[in-house]
């Protein structure tokens, strides 16, 4: 009896929906958490893994040593790989491609990397505006490491101890 | 034998051996398996590596598997921890010195120390002072070394001393300090090899053709039949991304059992040779274009059926190469003569044909490849059998090594891997009055009975104490075979050499067996890719064989894998043939410059790892094979094309489906493969009882016996391919004032080239030996016969 006199009050006067508007109204003045991106940035771990790099030594030589890991290890198969000897014996890649269409970015690569020569950056802005634009020719991704290499190496650096 | 049985115990499981047996062969009979490296079943057991070391009942420690012998009640524990801890610590002590560099060893994914450390390995190393380092040494261009990564498990060096019979390999130094190689800088010469690549258990010596183009785990595997030789070695071809990039062996105990011959393993590289024809070319006005099938098709079947309307069939002639699948070589004696001519032949290198319609179904070998091992007696005719076909030279010195005598007769000393009892080496117009003493030394010493017209026919002939030595060997054995090889075959006299051959087998109580040169050899003669016989061996009207078709310069030419002007046995007419024909056809997988002149149609046919299809060797085994990738660019299976050709001429029974329609047909026509080279032998043609001036020998070195081969690049560097050059005698040199390096001017009936002088004393007196199909001594003309040199 008790009950419904109050549920009838309670629903005669809006009692949920000003309660309802009342966390409303303490979000709206609170301190605003979203990130207004582009202009604003989450923070990222230094174990991100982004867009792929091919590393080189600081001599300017290529670390890949075309060993295949990574191809693989690869559980989309994105990775395509060929090799020859290069003139002076070594084993070299002639061809490195990731098609990032077919990515899912689960780093194993990296993980089998012996030489720490294919990385995955902190870079997750990019765009490809044909199917060809997201396939990584080695080129291409020796490009990408040389123009972040500073940042690869700290990420390494500190992620070193846990390996 | 129920005495020599014996039963151990291994593992709780009871098993019964033979008594001598080591442990480890019975573990791997029943599928136990121990872990090993230096023990390897076709070597001697060396238990150098340790790795089998497994705990014996009673025995104070570990015993090595590989070279304990089993004894009654033994029991033996392979995975107690005793066991794997010696086991364990064996892995360690190997890896100390064992650099870590898998991801760059071309080992990596087939290595036999990679998956044990797996198994054995501990994650992390103990050794911390510095590895030893060993330097490469370069021993020729099959084989790579990398020698830090080696083990020392000696199977190379065994493999060298008990397989190839070459002490070419060796460990030098003590302990730590041993190292493997050649002794002295040098190439290794071995014609097998390549096996010690398989035989490596680690990536110390890899393959160099092959080196980092492909990772073990990226390959495919499919089986093929080798095409190089007569075996018909079993290979397993390696394939990514539809292209070959490797070729192993396949067992097979009954052929090659676990080897082949670098020819066999190195010749893929030509597969996908810059040679290769890609499009089908038809030549317009002297200017080659590039045409679709259906075009040149046509250009074919016009320009023959301009011959067929004009009732000129005779003038057209097929010349098959007998390393074309019995399919191809079925449907092209099927087409030729369907087109009313009998002019095909496979026989490129022989120049007597007399006796042809006496001559066995097929050149059989005389036995199967594996009753080799146990021969008592061997009189080898004329071959070069280690460099011609290295399984059956394996074969044969297994059965040295157990005792049996060679005898050789030859116009070369060639080196052979094993002791030869009696060595023969004269001129090639003398071999036949040396059979016939070795065959009058077998009638005077069996008192067996013959033909007056034979014996009157070896009148001329006396037996020495050589031939009777040879004649005894014949005769004392059980078990005996007289083989006639590549220069027998293609001796001006090839019908007295196998008919006095046949004699002295016959007589002796022994086999005859041709050591045939290709690897479809058997194969042509049964599909009927001979002018005189039909499919199955039924006589004909004979047509022109290979000769008689260069010779008659006929108007056109079918050729399928040949080069003429290398392949035949008379260079310089067979070339001269081809340029002067109204219309050349070619099947061919590879252009070349003289083909380009002559020819004029080229249709892009598929190698052996591109086609199905079946060789017969020379035991008459028959052995299909599927392709092992997808023909390059438009390039098709020749009996496809040949079966297409059919349908434009409107044939009737061209309208297969696959090659397996095709072997059926054949195969119903030629019924039970059986070899038999018996025959009523009769001697024909003269024997000379001295000899004709200075004389030519032409012999074709391994690497250059087929239009594939010759273009695998590896193989090209090594030394069995043709220097150009002519090889005489220090004594022929000295009489004509040559010396090694000069040239000279060599004159073969009205032509002359001048060639670079070799000083070889392998060579017999007053003989001149020539290595085929080099382009600089196609001008000279026939394998045989007559020859002037000069100094120049």
């Amino acid at each position: 009896m008790i009950n419904n006199v109050k549920n009838y009050i309670q629903s005669l006067f809006l009692w949920e929906l000003l309660k309802g508007l009342q966390l409303t109204g303490r979000y709206l003045f609170k301190r605003k958490i979203t990130v207004q991106y582009p202009e604003e940035k989450t923070p990222q771990s230094h174990r991100f893994r982004g867009l792929h790099a091919l590393r080189r030594y600081p001599n300017g030589e290529e670390r890949c040593i075309a060993c295949k890991l990574c191809e693989a290890v690869c559980p989309a198969v994105a990775i395509t790989i060929e090799s020859e000897p290069r003139d002076d014996g070594s084993r070299r890649t002639t061809r490195y491609d990731i098609d990032l269409t077919k990515c899912i970015f689960c780093g194993f690569c990296e993980e089998s990397c012996p030489v720490d020569s294919i990385v995955e950056t902190r870079i997750f802005e990019y765009h490809g505006e044909n199917r060809d634009d997201l396939l990584m020719t080695k080129q291409k991704l020796l490009e990408v490491g040389d123009a972040v290499e500073a940042q690869i190496a700290e990420d390494r650096a500190r992620d070193a101890f846990y390996r | 034998m129920s005495e020599d049985k014996i039963t151990i115990e291994v593992d709780g499981q009871t098993f019964s051996a033979n008594k001598g047996q080591m442990l480890i062969e019975v573990t791997d009979a029943n599928d136990i398996y121990v872990p090993r490296f230096c023990y390897h079943n076709k070597l001697t057991i060396a238990a150098n590596c340790r790795m089998c070391l497994v705990e014996v009942e009673k025995a104070p420690k570990a015993l090595p598997a590989c070279a304990t012998p089993v004894m009654e009640g033994m029991k033996v524990k392979t995975k107690s921890k005793a066991a794997i801890a010696a086991q364990k610590a064996v892995m360690e002590f190997l890896l100390i010195n064992h650099p870590l560099d898998c991801p760059i060893c071309d080992q990596g994914g087939e290595c036999e120390l990679q998956d044990l450390a797996m198994g054995y390995g501990q994650d992390v190393s103990r050794y911390q002072e510095r590895k030893r380092v060993v330097k490469d040494k370069n021993i020729g261009p099959l084989i790579q070394t990398d020698l830090t990564r080696c083990i020392h498990c000696t199977r190379c060096v065994r493999f060298g001393e008990e397989i190839a019979g070459l002490r070419e390999m060796g460990a030098t130094g003590r302990g730590e300090n041993t190292q493997i190689g050649t002794y002295i800088e040098k190439s290794v010469t071995s014609e097998m090899s390549g096996n010690v690549i398989d035989l490596c258990p680690v990536g110390a010596l890899t393959s160099k053709p092959f080196r980092y183009s492909a990772r073990t785990w990226e390959l495919v595997q499919k089986e093929a039949v080798a095409p190089h030789d007569s075996v018909g070695s079993n290979i397993h071809v390696h394939v990514k991304a539809n292209k070959v990039k490797r070729v192993v062996p396949a067992i097979n105990e009954s052929i090659n059992e676990v080897w082949l011959s670098d020819r066999d393993r190195f010749s893929y590289e030509a597969v996908n040779s810059e040679d290769r024809l890609n499009k089908p070319m038809v030549k317009d006005n002297g200017t080659w274009h590039e045409v679709d099938w259906e075009t040149a098709l046509e250009v074919v079947s016009n320009s023959l059926q301009v011959l067929i309307d004009s009732n000129d069939t005779e003038q057209i002639g097929a010349i098959a190469s007998a390393s074309s699948t019995l399919e191809e070589l079925y449907l092209l004696q099927k087409y030729i003569r369907a087109i009313g001519s009998n002019n095909i032949d496979s026989r490129l290198k022989q120049s007597d044909f007399s006796d042809q319609d006496d001559a066995p179904a097929f050149p059989y070998l005389g036995q199967s490849i594996a009753e080799f091992d146990n021969l008592q007696a061997t009189l080898l005719i004329g071959s070069n059998v280690r460099k011609e076909q290295p399984i059956i030279n394996h074969r044969l010195r297994k059965a040295v090594l157990h005792g049996a005598t060679v005898s050789v007769l030859n116009s070369v000393d060639y080196d052979f891997n094993f002791p030869v009892k009696a060595k023969t080496i004269v001129a090639p117009d003398m071999i036949p009055l040396e059979l016939a003493s070795i065959l009058k030394a077998v009638i005077e010493i069996s008192n067996r009975d013959v033909d007056t017209q034979i014996k009157q026919s070896i009148d001329k002939a006396t037996a020495d104490e050589n031939h009777k030595a040879i004649a005894a060997q014949l005769l004392d054995a059980d078990d005996a075979i007289v083989l006639l090889g590549n220069i027998a075959s293609s001796h001006p006299q090839f019908s007295l050499l196998r008919s006095l051959a046949g004699l002295i087998a016959e007589l002796s109580n022994s086999k005859l067996g041709y050591l045939s040169e290709n690897a479809n050899t058997s194969g042509a003669w049964l599909a009927g890719a001979v002018p005189h016989r039909l499919t199955g061996c039924k006589q004909t009207d004979a047509g022109m064989n290979t000769q008689e078709m260069l010779k008659a310069r006929l108007k056109a030419y079918i050729l399928m894998g040949v080069e003429p002007e290398l392949d035949c046995y008379d260079s310089r007419i067979a070339r001269e043939a081809m340029k002067n024909a109204d219309f050349v056809v070619s099947l061919t997988a590879f252009r070349s410059d003289e083909m380009n002149e002559y020819a004029d149609v080229l249709l892009p046919i598929s190698v052996f790892t591109e086609t199905s299809g079946t060789y017969i060797n020379n035991e008459g085994t028959k052995q299909s094979f599927a392709g092992a990738v997808t023909p390059l660019a438009e390039a098709r299976p020749a009996w496809k094309v040949l079966r297409v050709l059919g349908n434009y001429f409107e044939l009737e029974g061209f309208d297969y489906q696959s090659s397996t329609d095709v072997l059926d047909e054949a195969m119903k026509q030629i019924g039970s493969i059986e070899g038999d080279n018996s025959s009523s032998w009769k001697l024909s043609g003269s024997i000379n009882n001295s000899s004709n001036g200075l004389q030519r020998i032409t012999e074709t070195p391994m690497n250059m016996i087929d239009s594939i081969s010759r273009r695998a690049d590896s193989l090209q560097k090594t030394s069995d391919v043709s220097d150009g050059a002519i090889h005489i005698n220090s004594a022929l040199a000295e009489k004509n004032k040559l010396a090694n390096d000069d040239s000279a001017k060599v004159e073969q009936d009205d032509n002359s080239v001048t060639l670079k002088v070799i000083i070889d004393e392998r060579v017999a007196d007053d003989c001149v030996l020539i290595q085929s199909a080099h382009p600089e001594q196609i001008n000279l003309g026939a394998s045989f016969g007559e020859i002037r040199i000069a100094k120049s």
